[in-house]
């Protein structure tokens, strides 16, 4: 029985509360640490950072990820830069201001203490990573150079051309590589976590699965992270990594560990528009692009089909700079890309099935020269040109929204540790920061303060009180769950069906496309709800797992986590047919102000929606709790980028 | 487009591997290399064969995952550029396409077209980092770098790690892949402090794991999807040269 949800706030005024508790949480003592085994399932910037920051802490720390090397991690996409109330442009940036633009951002549904405590930390990760060697873009001086980002009137973006996550990854695994050498941190790489295992009430373990021989083994440690990454893949199509998936949090979700706000994801603006059935994923253009580009579409929907430069200036619409006159094309995403899909729905959207807009550098090549704009954004035009095979300096590129990240995860308290006592969880994986719309270049900021800056604070806080608790794998508890991960496996490759498990995943995906998208209504919601059942049952009864379990088997990977897709899905629906008012990128069609805004209902919904699994199967019916948002530093407002 | 492919299937290290024909058909020209590949093992999976193994994950040329030799190219014919941002309309309508592993001593066989690259990771163990703590680092304005050597530390930190650079030299040597990592932190003043030991550590550790020697035939560059500079093996053996004396001879 879960009570009443307790965040754990520390007490004192909001730029208070971390130094608060910095002072008087518990800690371990360096002799002490030795002694904890800390499990930590992730190797991306949240989990890549936690665990070689808790190795250089002293404690045995071991580290699991899907991928062949923890450098691969799915951070390693990220384009565009990462925030830091620096103020190194002196243009009126402070901490509270990052902390402002972020709960705005995110429409008022995250957390106050959380997110000032991250925009606090933020100026450390830059400090940290010059130090490890990243090799940020300077200016002619030697100093740091900074680029905006949508959802701010300052300049506090950081970033290493268009490959800032690679760069900070990069950061973050040679320091793991560093405590992989001095033996603190064991590196478990094509190994997948199933299942959580808990002891007593506590996380104390997983199970896991090793890709490369099909061997289930079982880890016992003093606590668990997760820092699994996003779910953005539930809707086949998206920005996300391929191996991206829901896997480990839905585990432990079905372990009882709450899941928080799963509707909230988001659809962002500036990504190459769907070009045939056959693709397996999209591509994004990252946001640092509205920089320069101009976002249009023809006037006039007879205009779409003729090549842009036909198109004279008076007869395009620059919609974004024309609704949004303050922030323009810098709009923030939810709001970008739902004015993409209006226009497109008014039938002025351009390139294969009206589905795309035009991102227009001419004006900034004229005004800079075609090599700034190169300098600037090379390796995204080239990007862009390999796919499409169009020049992005000479036509403008087309756009289209797409999905790329979730800021919904498992719920976690102040401390980043979720309602399972020793179950932590960071990054992309948690819901904690993003309310109900990331702003750009808040990802990698946060992935980074929770592991470099937050979680080695407050781990210690749960350790303190568990030394010597740590169960061996020998308790019945390991046995039982892996039992339960084995019967899984047999049941998908001894269902010898017929259809492909690409089929069911690209089924599922259309369908929350549709109605779990960019915009959402409560008929086609409950048409989803019903529907997603229907489809997994099939997936039961039908679907074809080729090869066997004791080898390398990409097929029976992937089944597994379209499974989880498949019951995941359906309370990502349920959780948005609930939330009945509109917030950031969750836009209910029913609530849109006179000029088609998002209309929130901060009387009946300024709450977390923290879902718990039911058992026995039941998906249809998890249980709700909310835990009430309370403002204190910021004045609650209708966003208005105007 | 139509397409005849001839692929690398091995179960395992111990068993003997062979290349296997299969028929693409219908595929449009915008089809990604590794989206045919998806077309192809659909369809296997359907006729109740086993679909091939390969790896990717981003499928946008920066996680360095994917790892195909085409028609004997490492990544492919598109260059630079990953094996995933190849395009069928980079082929001839009717071509056979010859798909095989990265082949090198060094990188054992997983299965079909997956090998294992440890040995890169190995070697960044070795030495290839900056022992900066979380919590000890100083104002990050405080270190100035003048942005020449900003933008040459970029440029070899851009490195993917795939390893199409041991893949596509005769002698299978990983010295592309260790001067960008040697490079980057060589050009930043941070990388200063461990630059002796770091450069000695990373060379034994890549010639202990069987890597060959760089004879400059310069294939490497060649293919390398993240156009890392032969240069930079230069510098990395200037760097060794230089450790080197310094070690036997005190700094
Ligand atoms: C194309 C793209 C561009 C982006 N650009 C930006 C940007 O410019 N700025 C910004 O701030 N954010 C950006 N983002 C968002 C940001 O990159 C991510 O939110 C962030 O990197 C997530 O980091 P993470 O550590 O939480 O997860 P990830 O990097 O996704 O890492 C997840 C880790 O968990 C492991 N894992 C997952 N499941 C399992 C399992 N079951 N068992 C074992 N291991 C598992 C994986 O192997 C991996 O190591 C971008 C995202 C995309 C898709």
């Amino acid at each position: 029985m879960i009570g009443q949800l307790d965040a754990k706030i520390p007490p004192g005024p909001i730029d208070r509360k971390w130094a608060n508790y910095k002072n008087n949480s518990r800690l371990v003592s360096p002799n002490n640490r030795r002694k904890f085994e800390i499990i930590v399932v992730g190797s991306g910037l949240a989990g890549g950072s936690a665990a070689a920051t808790l190795g250089e802490l002293g404690y045995n720390v071991k580290c699991f990820c899907y991928q062949d090397s923890p450098r691969r991690a799915h951070s390693i996409a990220a384009q565009g830069g990462i925030n830091a109330a620096k103020n190194y442009q002196n243009d009126g940036d402070s901490v509270f201001r990052l902390f402002y633009d972020t709960i705005k951002g995110g429409d008022f549904r995250s957390r106050e203490a959380n997110v000032y405590r991250l925009a606090e930390e933020s100026v450390n990760i830059i400090d940290q990573c010059v130090a490890q060697g990243v090799p940020f873009a300077r200016e002619y001086s030697g100093y740091l150079a900074n680029r905006s980002f949508g959802g701010a009137q300052v300049s506090r973006t950081f970033y290493a051309r268009g490959q800032t996550g690679q760069q900070l990854l990069l950061g973050a695994y040679q320091a793991l590589c560093r405590q992989i050498a001095a033996g603190k941190v064991e590196m478990f790489p094509q190994t997948e976590m199933l299942d959580v295992v808990l002891v007593d009430g506590h996380a104390k373990g997983i199970i896991t699965r090793d890709l490369k021989t099909g061997a289930i083994r079982a880890y016992a440690g003093d606590a668990v992270v997760l820092a699994t990454g996003g779910y953005g893949n539930v809707f086949f199509l998206s920005t996300n990594a391929r191996g991206c998936n829901v896997t480990a949090s839905y585990r432990a979700y079905k372990r009882g560990a709450l899941f928080a706000n799963p509707c909230f994801t988001q659809i962002h603006p500036t990504c190459i528009p769907v070009s045939g059935e056959h693709q397996s994923k999209l591509t994004l253009m990252s946001e640092s692009l509205r920089n320069d580009g101009r976002v249009w579409v023809p006037k006039r929907a007879e205009d779409c089909a003729k090549r842009p430069n036909e198109i004279s200036p008076p007869e395009r619409d620059y919609y974004l700079e024309r609704k949004y006159p303050s922030f323009g094309n810098l709009s923030p995403r939810d709001i970008a890309s739902r004015a993409a899909k209006e226009v497109c729905d008014e039938g002025r959207g351009v390139g294969p099935g009206g589905r795309g807009v035009y991102l227009d550098f001419a004006d900034a090549i004229s005004r800079l020269g075609e090599q700034t704009i190169r300098e600037r954004y090379g390796n995204l035009f080239d990007i862009y040109e390999k796919i499409t095979a169009e020049n992005a300096y000479k036509t403008p590129m087309r756009i289209y929204p797409a999905v790329h990240y979730t800021m919904g995860g498992l719920w976690v308290d102040y401390d980043l540790m979720s309602n399972v006592p020793g179950l932590h969880v960071i990054g992309e994986a948690n819901f904690s920061d993003h309310g109900a719309n990331r702003l750009g270049a808040s990802a990698l900021m946060q992935g980074l303060a929770d592991g470099y800056f937050v979680l080695p604070y407050t781990l210690p806080n749960y350790l303190a009180g568990q030394i010597g608790k740590r169960p061996s794998v020998d308790h019945p508890e390991f046995a039982r769950i892996e039992s339960e991960v084995r019967a899984r496996i047999e049941r998908l490759l001894s269902t010898n069906g017929t259809r492909t498990i690409t089929s069911f995943h690209r089924e599922l995906g259309l369908l929350l496309w549709d109605k779990c998208g960019m915009a959402r209504n409560a008929a086609g919601l409950r048409e989803a709800i019903a529907r997603i059942p229907q489809i997994r049952e099939e997936f039961w009864r039908t679907v074809r797992v080729p090869g066997e379990d004791g080898s390398y088997n990409q097929s029976l990977e992937r089944a597994g986590r379209v499974a989880d897709f498949l019951e995941f899905a359906e309370l990502m629906c349920i959780d948005a047919l609930e939330r009945d008012e509109s917030c950031g990128a969750h836009f209910r069609e029913e609530h849109q102000t006179g000029e088609g805004e998002a209309q929130r209902d901060d009387e009946n919904f300024a709450f977390v929606s923290a879902w718990e699994y039911q058992g026995n199967g039941k998906i249809e019916r998890p249980k709700l709790h909310r835990e009430p948002l309370e403002f204190e530093a910021v004045h609650l407002s209708q966003r208005s980028y105007k | 487009m139509n397409f005849r492919l001839r692929v690398w299937r091995q179960e395992n290290r111990e068993t003997e591997g062979r290349l296997v024909e299969y028929e693409a058909r219908d595929i449009s020209p915008d089809t990604s290399f590794l989206e045919m590949l998806d077309i192809v093992n659909d369809e296997l999976t359907e006729r109740g064969e086993l679909p091939i193994a390969f790896d990717s994950d981003c499928r946008e040329g920066i996680c360095g995952t994917c790892s195909l030799t085409i028609n004997g190219e490492a990544h492919g014919p598109r260059h630079p550029g990953a094996a995933c941002q190849v395009y069928m309309r980079d082929f001839r309508d009717g071509e056979t396409i010859t798909i095989e592993p990265f082949r090198v001593g060094s990188f054992p066989l997983v299965r079909d077209l997956v090998v294992d690259r440890s040995a890169l990771d190995r070697i960044v163990q070795a030495g290839g980092f900056i022992s900066a703590r979380a919590g000890s680092a100083p104002e990050a304005n405080s270190i100035l770098v003048p942005k020449h050597n900003a933008d040459r530390a970029m440029e070899a930190a851009a490195c993917i790690g795939c390893g199409a650079c041991a893949a596509a030299c005769p002698n299978a040597s990983a010295m592309l892949f260790t001067s960008a990592k040697i490079s980057h932190l060589a050009f930043l003043p941070q990388g200063d402090p461990e630059r002796t030991t770091r450069v000695l550590r990373m060379v034994r550790r890549m010639d202990a794991e069987g890597f060959g020697n760089c004879t400059n035939i310069y294939e490497c560059e060649a293919v390398c999807p993240a156009e890392i500079s032969a240069s930079l093996i230069a510098k990395l053996n200037r760097e060794y040269a230089r450790a080197s004396w310094r070690e036997r001879f005190g700094e």
